[in-house]
């Protein structure tokens, strides 16, 4: 058996065992998805922007891969506390391997709750404009997953400090999310925001997912993509050169 | 002979405080060597790296012939280790965690089945190989571990303090097995411990560190004439002093009163 696919494995049944929490995680971009969605969606209409539950659910669909995956590191750290990291550091293997196949499972996790965040908005009413390009978002979750992971991963392999991670994220994770095109178009925003959206690459992976799934977008496919993979090949250089200075 | 663990003028220095002060000793193959001192001293620093998970500040390390420092792979084949706290997945059932330690360390596949199953059943684990670890008391966990060490037929077995807060049977049980190992298959043992009557029964060599220096090498009944006294324990009292040390906090305590924070927090 490959070692990077033992590795991925092994996050997969942590998953699957993790039992309620799986359910859990998906309670908050749902309740985003439902209140926003539902809340908007006629002052949304009035304003001559057709309906905002389609605007919203690549939004909520992002929010869900960048909540599950940013948060990942954890289990780096989890490993390095609880010592099983001792167990893969010793091993005559490279860390590269290590980090792959752990990055991988997380980024794994991160698609199937995007997935299922996508299932639900179908039961409520979403209506993808092509089934075809659905296999395009599911690119793009990949690619965002393994983005946010791996970032995740880079944090976990240096800060030792459970609070001191949760910090990061925390500081990260909503001004990401809310400075994003997730909630609204980027048209008649002031320049700032404007300035600012620009500048963060979820814009990028929101608008790539709203450009396969409901054939709406601000950038073309093309720049969405080279950004998206950009900074994907960038946190997995950064991840895999954090975790390898790890010492024990 | 030559010697499987050889350390050259090994220093090993965190910031301010020199854990390691140019160590040097070798092990022989087929040894069983015990590796003493109180606590901070620097045994587990020096197990670390020999084990390559700390880079050393200077001096030289080899396994087998290897250079630790620039031949880590090769270095990392030879050695099984049970760590002085555990590393198993509590996740994952106990067969899972040595499939898992099996595929890191290329075990054939064909054998790997084989080989989990007689290991388990030395350790008297066999039974309860599909129960996942966390319901495993520490005495079961520590001896998965050094089950899990054995499974890729290392020629070095680190043991860092094995039978810390075990109880007399379990330890007794462990040091068979570990006898057995050195017996059968020759394997070099190379531990740490603080109950001395352990290293004076079961060591071939012993040496003794503390404050980063080893104070002392050779033979339970050398180092009693050495010093001129009749157990181990004075020998080693003798050589140490008689004042209690105090050892630094690792990254795991820092964790653990962390969470405490955490937990006490949210109940507010």
């Amino acid at each position: 058996m490959n070692i990077i696919y033992i590795l991925w494995l092994r996050q997969m049944k942590k998953y699957r065992r993790s039992g309620v929490r799986m359910v859990l995680s998906l309670v908050q971009p749902l309740v985003y998805f439902l209140t926003l969605g539902f809340g908007f969606n006629a002052l949304f209409e009035q304003a001559g922007r057709g309906s905002y539950i389609q605007f919203v659910v690549p939004g909520v669909i992002a929010q869900t891969i960048l909540f599950t995956s940013i948060f990942w590191g954890v289990n780096i750290m989890w490993d390095k506390q609880f010592g099983f990291l001792k167990e893969t550091l010793v091993a005559p293997v490279s860390r590269l391997k290590v980090m792959l196949g752990n990055s991988l499972g997380g980024a794994t996790i991160g698609v199937i709750q995007g997935v299922a965040l996508f299932i639900i908005a179908l039961i409520f009413g979403f209506h993808p404009y092509s089934w075809t390009m659905l296999l395009l978002t599911l690119l793009i979750m990949t690619i965002l997953a393994i983005t946010m992971v791996s970032f995740s991963g880079g944090i976990g392999s240096i800060v030792n400090d459970m609070q001191a991670f949760m910090a990061i994220t925390n500081f990260l994770v909503i001004p990401l999310f809310f400075l994003s095109s997730a909630l609204f178009p980027l048209e008649n925003v002031p320049a700032v925001m404007k300035a600012v959206a620009y500048a963060n690459p979820l814009t990028y992976a929101v608008d790539a997912l709203r450009y396969s799934l409901v054939n709406q977008s601000h950038f073309s496919i093309t720049t969405d993509l080279s950004v998206m993979l950009g900074t994907m090949l960038l946190l997995i250089y950064f991840s895999i050169y954090r975790f390898k200075r790890i010492q024990a | 002979m030559q010697p499987v663990i050889s350390v050259k003028n090994i220093t090993k220095k965190f910031k301010e405080v020199v854990a390691v002060n140019d160590v040097s000793f070798e092990v022989n193959a087929g040894e069983i060597f015990a590796f003493l001192g109180p606590n901070g001293a620097g045994k587990s620093t020096t197990i670390k790296m020999l084990t390559t998970l700390l880079q050393p500040t200077g001096g030289e390390l080899f396994l087998s012939g290897h250079d630790v420092i620039k031949e880590q792979d090769a270095a990392r084949k030879i050695f099984g280790i049970v760590f002085q706290d555990p590393s198993l997945d509590d996740e994952l059932t106990a067969y899972e965690n040595l499939e898992l330690h099996a595929v890191l360390y290329g075990v054939d596949k064909k054998m790997m089945r084989q080989r989990i199953e007689e290991l388990m059943t030395l350790v008297e684990l066999w039974d309860r190989r599909d129960s996942r670890v966390k319901t495993f008391s520490g005495g079961m966990k520590r001896r998965l571990e050094i089950a899990r060490g054995l499974l890729h037929h290392p020629k070095i077995l680190f043991l860092d303090e094995p039978t810390l807060g075990l109880d007399a049977q379990t330890r007794k049980l462990l040091w068979e097995h570990i006898r057995k190992m050195n017996d059968t298959e020759g394997m070099t043992i190379f531990f740490t411990t603080h109950y001395l009557e352990e290293a004076e029964a079961i060591a071939d060599r012993i040496a003794i560190i503390d404050h980063g220096k080893i104070v002392a090498t050779g033979k339970a009944d050398e180092l009693k004439t050495l010093t001129n006294t009749n157990t181990l324990e004075e020998a080693y009292l003798a050589l140490t002093g008689k004042t209690v040390r105090d050892e630094s906090v690792d990254s795991a305590d820092n964790m653990k009163s962390a969470m405490r924070r955490v937990i006490a927090n949210k109940r507010r």
